[in-house]
């Protein structure tokens, strides 16, 4: 059902660009994982953004794919940055109790991108 | 408003439609999101542990408060400890363990009622700040 359904991965500057628009489901969300990780091999990218600022819920399942992704990018040496979380998300995640081990968050694409520039040149 | 929840993309359907529902209402933002994610979890259990199930929305009142109330029903396994299922990092599913205990975080009012073998009933309630 609905596999026609894909997140696409763009290239900006060295990093990787993904921005969530639809529901993740099992199967996609896992689908999403190994193109993000053999994107990252072809293209030696040195980040990862993903962008979630389409998503108006974030549940412990979707939590566990993002923390399991910058775990995945992590392994094969990529530095991973969430961007777009809206303020009613930020929110409810700290009531919640979730907690996005590992995960760098920036405001927006740009801060992101700002945030992977600043770990190059360290 | 009842919904059936029997598979993966029953929970989408279902969270919508307790967000739509709360934005009827009137609650903010951030109490649609609360509540969204709330049933998000209840539901995501009912496919998980309970097989099949329903979750009902339903707009109450009392006396001036206005608020909406959910059921997450299912004739799943039914739970053993409930007090160990409500605890964060405690998962039989493969989560990140919080789901129960965190829904009960974001609503106003939160019971569970369950019996091996036979199901489990989820009631959860969030109320409108005047």
């Amino acid at each position: 059902m609905k596999s026609e359904e894909k997140i696409p991965i763009l290239r900006i500057e060295d990093a990787l660009l993904a921005s969530i628009q639809i529901p993740l489901h099992d199967k996609l969300a896992l689908e999403f994982q190994h193109d993000l990780m053999v994107s990252i091999e072809k293209t030696r990218a040195k980040g990862l953004i993903i962008d979630i600022s389409a998503i108006d819920v974030v549940d412990s399942f979707i939590t566990r794919i993002l923390v399991e992704i910058a775990g995945m990018a992590s392994l094969m040496g990529v530095k991973t940055v969430i961007v777009g979380l809206r303020p009613e998300i930020s929110i409810t995640l700290v009531e919640f109790g979730v907690q996005f081990d590992g995960i760098e968050t920036a405001l927006n694409l740009e801060k992101g991108l700002e945030k992977l520039r600043v770990w190059k040149s360290k | 408003m009842e919904i059936k929840v029997a598979c993966e993309y029953d929970i989408v359907i279902a969270r919508s439609a307790a967000k739509t529902e709360a934005k009827k209402l009137g609650f903010t933002i951030v109490d649609q999101t609360r509540i969204a994610t709330a049933i998000s979890e209840l539901a995501r259990n009912i496919v998980v542990h309970g097989s099949d199930g329903i979750v009902r929305i339903e707009a109450i009142e009392k006396g001036d408060c206005k608020g909406l109330e959910i059921w997450a029903i299912d004739r799943g396994p039914g739970i053993e400890n409930i007090e160990l299922a409500l605890k964060d990092g405690w998962t039989s599913g493969g989560g990140l363990g919080i789901g129960l205990g965190g829904a009960k975080r974001l609503m106003d009012e939160f019971e569970i009622q369950s019996e091996v073998g036979k199901g489990t009933k989820v009631r959860v309630v969030k109320w409108m700040r005047n």
